[in-house]
């Protein structure tokens, strides 16, 4: 048997409650079901996650990597935009 | 030491080590990598169940055997597992026709054991059940998407089902062990648990296509240690270590 043809599937898993799921690798698979099937069994099985979200490689639109330097290199000089101008007062733990 | 009791974990255990054992002769060899790893970890759970199983059985026996003793020293006849689970894997389709029919017993009886008045087999009951429940949910999913996928993978599928259906009926053997023991609830009837298998199978058969084998011949012994030729060929490969190095650990 060949999965040459199924299509490719990204996976994202949540570790716990309240933390946001995180994309961990993908696989393939014949349709949604087997997927999370198949993440089950390969991304969860040393305790890694409570919840599993497939979405097909296919419909993941990306930026294109030609365009970084007018995507992401004009936000390296506005230092202002990271709230590190804050005095920060005394007793004031977990910033 | 009680005597049926002894035997009835056997019998659990037993069917637990060798399709976990079956299994996990997939590993490396899977049709695909997540299947590969899917079917592992099935044989991991298996062996895992086995495992407690049997450390609970040498409490009962107490002769000082402990549970790999049990598991890696016995003869082929002191095996009492079902003829099912020891049939060769073939093909995919085969294996996981076997493991749909062997799940679909383990789910209701596992069910069932969980109300079981000796509380050590009601809390391996309990454990094993999460695992029993996801095993069937996947090994009835792959008998769907063969059975009813493409001419080929039916052909296999049915043959399979075909094959193997003679030895469904053992799953149900019962015999003065078990009544003695239902007396004391420690375990249940099989009746109920075969009603609920008989619907499990043609639920997923027919919705797989697959016509389900009327009648015909049915084949016992496994549960008396009267096993088919392939036992032999698992318990070589599986004592041999122990056998050849006595003691051994690693």
């Amino acid at each position: 048997m060949s999965n040459a043809n199924w299509p490719l599937w990204e996976v994202f898993i949540r570790s716990k409650q309240g933390l946001s799921h995180k994309h961990v690798g993908s696989l393939r698979a014949a349709d949604a079901q087997m997927a999370v099937e198949n993440a089950r069994d390969v991304y969860t099985r040393r305790s890694e996650g409570i919840s599993i979200w497939v979405v097909q490689s296919n419909d993941v639109f990306a930026s294109d990597p030609s365009e970084a330097d007018s995507l992401y290199e004009p936000a390296d000089s506005k230092v202002y935009r990271h709230p590190t101008f804050y005095d920060v007062p005394d007793g004031i733990s977990h910033m | 030491m009680n005597k049926n009791l002894f035997e009835y974990l056997l019998r659990l255990g037993d069917d637990s080590l060798i399709i976990g054992h079956r299994l996990s002769e997939w590993c490396g060899h899977g049709p695909i990598l997540e299947e590969d790893i899917a079917m592992t970890n099935m044989a991991l759970d298996f062996i895992g169940q086995a495992t407690t199983i049997f450390e609970y059985a040498a409490k009962v026996e107490n002769t000082g055997r402990d549970a790999d003793a049990l598991a890696f020293l016995r003869y082929e006849r002191e095996y009492r597992n079902v003829l099912l689970v020891e049939q060769p894997n073939e093909d995919f389709a085969v294996t996981m026709v076997r493991q749909f029919l062997f799940d679909a017993f383990r789910k209701p009886l596992y069910e069932a054991l969980q109300n079981s008045s000796d509380t050590q087999i009601a809390a391996i009951a309990e454990k094993s059940l999460k695992e029993t429940k996801y095993h069937l949910k996947h090994s009835s999913e792959w008998v769907i998407r063969l059975g009813d996928g493409t001419e080929e993978s039916h052909e296999k599928a049915q043959y399979a089902v075909d094959t193997l259906w003679r030895y469904t009926d053992e799953l149900f053997f019962e015999n003065e062990v078990d009544a003695a023991l239902q007396a004391e609830n420690v375990i249940p009837s099989l009746i109920p648990i075969r009603e609920e298998w008989q619907k499990t199978v043609t639920d997923v058969l027919t919705e797989a296509t697959l016509s389900i084998p009327q009648n015909g011949w049915k084949q016992q012994g496994g549960r008396t240690g009267l096993h088919s030729e392939h036992l032999g060929y698992i318990l070589a490969e599986l004592q041999y270590m122990q056998r050849a190095y006595p003691g051994m650990k690693w």
